[in-house]
């Protein structure tokens, strides 16, 4: 062959050479150079968010020479001439100087806050592809644990990040911190005492903030994607349902060259991606917010997106305070401020464990399910993100009410209801849709695709050509998967005793919710489903060849008789 | 789908084997059969651990002639690409020297160049290093066999005798009074981060309850710093923000003790008498000539109440829309904010000046664990 017909260079087998008579990494390194890594749209996710890491990285280094996190007052003279005169904290002024002063500071700032919005968007997109592909499950749900910390601390890494600049906007949010601060029972004032270091502002917080923002957080962070993405390379990635990819194998193409050059070629598109924006896309202009004070405030104060959900919950609250022993115990804060994200958060963190218990499925899982195979996992991330998504929307209230035309109240009304009713509405669609969309898979399986051919029969009657799926979209189909049915209520035994696994108000719950798992659309090779949800029916092999033998003349509206 | 075609034969008219809406399969113009029987090398390889081996490759033969001519232009883009992004490189060097910042347009004019030379060099190298894994490099693909994640039994068996052993050596299970000790030893370690953290701050106390209005002090208008009389304040839906005298530029005094100072025209001014605990806390009494103080912060997080709305007298805080009607002594109409807005007690002094009486005879802000 050709292509290895050349010398490598001596200086790099030299060096290779010296390396393995010290570290004995040959062997190491070849398997490593022949990793291989499956190949689908979806896996370029989280690539996404690595790499807006090591963005924010870069260019936070840049700006951490130049910013000078104090809040010692000074009056400003730079060159932004609208500001000149006023006072305003080091930090502030420092700010202004890199956006003004620094040849390619305000690129550099610009960069990064666009690399940390893009690190959180890609945190959330990359986590629901893991949840709707199931790629959470054993081995995996430890992976899945540390991307809900690395989100966790990306929230609080982002928020501290955009208080730094100590403007007007983001003194204001942190205002709102401090104040969410103050409600919590007990310790509450003591901690907003102790972290600002006596009363709001003070002079402590923005050195405080900036030492966790550039040194502790991204410390931890640096530590939990290096295990992230370990423990990712040592379990091997998973793949998604196709022709010959099986449980116990990966299939793609090597690191080295080709995972390698896809990966540089990611990088160099996100960075670029990153400097257009930064390059057209004004964000965060503190020069216009002017030096924080207390007393003042712009309207339509909107945080960052990530933290959206957040200010959409302290919005969407209803004025509810309760004195508890002579205490006062502020729930108009606590419950917007814990209750959403813990919901979303601590659900996902529980949900791994939730489904393994409700399933009984305690095996490996290394070829991801399509999501319509999993009706209650999709359903439950749609409502997810529908509850998410109207708190999100909650947060810009006064903005919607602007562009809409629609009062103010009648907007976080609307939000008070919907909060409830939509995720109920978006789990009970969504699990309409995927055992809709099972149903059209079944009717491929078993009578093939409509394909688009009509054929007149000699008696006169128009019929479409079915036609059989090719092997890659069967192999697709077949990956399907059904939860095992788990003894409920109503199978006793013949002496009428239910099994102890179903006994007990845990036992009721874990069958209820293995029979909401098991809700299945069975592919029976006759084609007629009774409506046995959940026993397990895998397709088989033999429905390519009986959709062969029946010929391409399926009836037009061939739905069998199920449901 | 060759399959179909010929059995179908010619009077059978064939879909494209597809389903509709999808796009066509990519022609995979490159490859190589060179490389598509796995050698015995890789295959030991493969018998003693872990290494994939190609299985595959898709597509043509490298050495034939579309094959040749597809790459042939291939290399000329990448290269175009590389080459290109050099000469942005440049630019951006370039930039960087040539042009200044230190006024708003000349910062404008240097972000557009760095920033449009950076982008276009960073997405040409991705660019041509994308062109150049799709059209040069033969799609091969490989299959790596998975292993049990879990260990063998006699592994976990001897891992077990291993740790047991070990154990045994220590004598920690032994020897109770060491395993104990040692527990003890380490407990007050333990208290020390928190220990240590004490003094980030001194304790809040009864901070939170007082502002620095004080009996006498006088409202100065926020902004210009300077005291106002009744009189001059006189145009009846107005609303201005204050600052305590002596305390015009401390965030720290000014987060609790701004204030907002609204006037109305007689008779539109209802402030109930209210008490709490015992303690006055709103009356038309602390009013002046149908003028109203009422704290800035909102009663919800603490955010500058600063929108009037002067036909309905309803100040709303932009943050998180509480409203509070201002005629009858800040209650709240709508939003999160579960109190009125603190009313400061406002008095004339003797040059006519508007003063406060007192300090707020309620902590003003958002709620506190300790505010009762």
């Amino acid at each position: 062959m050709s292509d290895t017909d050349f010398d490598v260079p001596k200086a790099l087998t030299g060096t290779g050479g010296w390396l393995d008579d010290r570290f004995h990494g040959a062997r190491g390194f070849r398997v490593l150079m022949r990793k291989v890594f499956p190949d689908h749209w979806s896996f370029m996710l989280g690539e996404i968010a690595l790499w807006s890491f090591v963005i924010l990285l870069l260019t936070g280094t840049f700006l951490s020479f130049f910013f000078v996190p104090s809040m010692t007052e000074v009056t400003y003279h730079g060159s932004y001439m609208k500001l000149n005169g006023i006072q305003m904290s080091e930090a502030y002024a420092s700010t202004l100087r890199i956006s003004f002063d620094v040849r390619g500071g305000l690129l550099m700032r610009q960069i990064h806050h666009w690399a940390a919005d893009l690190f959180m968007a890609a945190l959330i997109i990359h986590m629901l592809r893991v949840f709707f592909t199931g790629a959470y499950r054993k081995p995996r749900e430890v992976n899945w644990l540390i991307g809900i910390v690395l989100f966790s601390l990306g929230l609080l890494e982002g928020l501290f990040g955009y208080s730094l600049p100590d403007d007007q906007l983001s003194g204001a949010g942190l205002r709102i911190f401090e104040g969410v601060l103050q409600g919590v029972p007990i310790v509450g004032t003591y901690l907003a005492y102790f972290l600002f270091g006596g009363p709001f502002p003070g002079h402590d917080i923005v050195p405080r903030m900036y030492i966790i923002h550039v040194l502790l957080i991204p410390g931890i962070l640096l530590a939990l994607i290096s295990a992230h993405l370990f423990i990712m390379f040592h379990q091997k990635h998973t793949q998604m349902p196709g022709k010959g990819n099986t449980e116990r194998n990966v299939n793609g193409q090597p690191f080295f060259p080709y995972f390698m050059a896809k990966g540089g070629a990611w990088f160099f598109f996100i960075f670029g991606a990153l400097v257009l924006l930064a390059t057209f896309a004004q964000i965060n202009p503190i020069w216009l917010y002017g030096p924080y004070t207390p007393v003042a405030i712009s309207s339509a104060s909107q945080p960052d997106f990530y933290m959206g959900i957040l200010e959409g919950s302290l919005r969407v609250m209803p004025a509810w305070e309760i004195n508890f022993l002579g205490h006062t115990l502020s729930l108009s804060v606590l419950i917007p401020f814990a209750l959403p994200l813990g919901i979303v958060l601590g659900g996902a963190a529980f949900w791994p464990f939730f489904e393994q218990w409700a399933t009984g499925d305690k095996s490996f899982h290394n070829v991801n399910d399509r999501p319509r195979n999993g009706p209650v996992r999709t359903a439950t991330g749609v409502a997810a993100m529908t509850f998410y998504g109207v708190l999100w929307a909650e947060g810009a209230n006064d903005v919607l009410a602007d562009i809409f035309h629609v009062p103010l109240y009648t907007i976080t009304w609307i939000a008070r209801v919907l909060v409830f009713v939509g995720p109920a509405a978006a789990y009970v669609i969504t699990k309409r849709v995927c055992l809709g969309l099972q149903r059209k898979d079944r009717e491929e399986l078993l009578h093939g695709y409509e394909s688009g051919i009509i054929r007149q029969l000699p008696n006169g009657e128009f019929i479409e050509v079915h036609q059989p799926v090719n092997e890659e979209k069967l192999a697709v189909l077949e990956a399907k998967k059904v939860p095992a049915l788990l003894p409920g209520p109503g199978s006793e035994d013949d002496n009428g005793v239910p099994p102890p696994s179903s006994r007990g108000v845990l036992g009721k719950a874990r069958a209820v919710a293995n029979r909401a798992f098991a809700e299945t659309i069975p592919v029976e090779a006759d084609g007629h489903g009774n409506g046995h949800h959940g026993n397990g029916h895998a397709v088989t092999g033999e429905e390519p060849e009986a959709v062969g033998a029946t010929g391409s003349a399926a009836l037009p509206a061939g739905e069998g008789g199920e449901e | 789908m060759s399959d179909m075609e010929e059995t179908e034969g010619a009077e059978a008219p064939v879909a494209p084997h597809r389903v509709i809406g999808t796009p066509p399969p990519s022609p995979r113009l490159l490859g190589s059969t060179a490389v598509a029987e796995p050698d015995a090398e890789a295959a030991a390889a493969v018998a003693d651990g872990g290494e994939a081996v190609p299985e595959h490759v898709v597509g043509l033969p490298l050495d034939d002639p579309r094959v040749v001519e597809h790459g042939k232009r291939a290399e000329r883009v990448v290269a175009a690409c590389f080459t290109l992004a050099f000469f942005t490189g440049c630019g951006f060097v370039a930039a960087y020297v040539g042009l200044g910042v230190h006024t708003v347009d000349k910062t404008l004019r240097s972000n557009l160049a760095l920033g449009l030379s950076l982008s276009l060099t960073l997405v040409l190298l991705g660019l041509g290093a994308l062109i150049w894994v799709r059209h040069l490099m033969p799609d091969i693909e490989m299959t790596e066999e998975r292993h049990d994640l879990r260990s063998d039994d006699k592994d976990r068996q001897t891992f077990e005798q291993t740790f047991k052993q070990g154990a045994g050596y220590s004598q920690f299970v032994k020897r109770p009074l060491i395993r104990r000790t040692l527990m003890l030893g380490t407990l007050p370690l333990l208290a020390a981060p928190v220990v240590l953290l004490r003094d980030l701050g001194p304790q809040p106390g009864t901070s939170l309850r007082h502002t620095v209005w004080s009996p006498g002090r006088r409202l100065l208008v926020q902004g210009i710093n300077r005291p106002i009389t009744p009189a001059q304040f006189n145009a009846p839906g107005s609303m201005i923000t204050i600052v305590p005298e002596g305390y015009e530029d401390d965030a720290d005094a000014l987060t609790k003790a701004a204030v907002i100072l609204i006037k109305f025209e007689p008779g539109q001014l209802q402030v109930p008498t209210r008490h709490a605990g015992g303690t006055l806390i709103g009356t038309m009494n602390w009013t002046v000539d149908n003028i109203v103080a009422y704290s800035k912060i909102c009663t919800h997080v603490g955010c500058p109440v600063a929108l009037y709305e002067q036909t309905t007298h309803h100040i709303l805080c932009p943050c998180h829309q509480s409203t509070f009607d201002a005629t009858t002594g800040a209650t709240v109409i709508f939003g999160p904010a579960p109190r009125p807005l603190p009313q400061l007690p406002l008095a004339v002094d003797s040059s006519g000046y508007l003063v406060s009486r007192s300090d707020f005879t309620q902590p003003v802000g958002p709620s506190f664990w300790e505010r009762g």
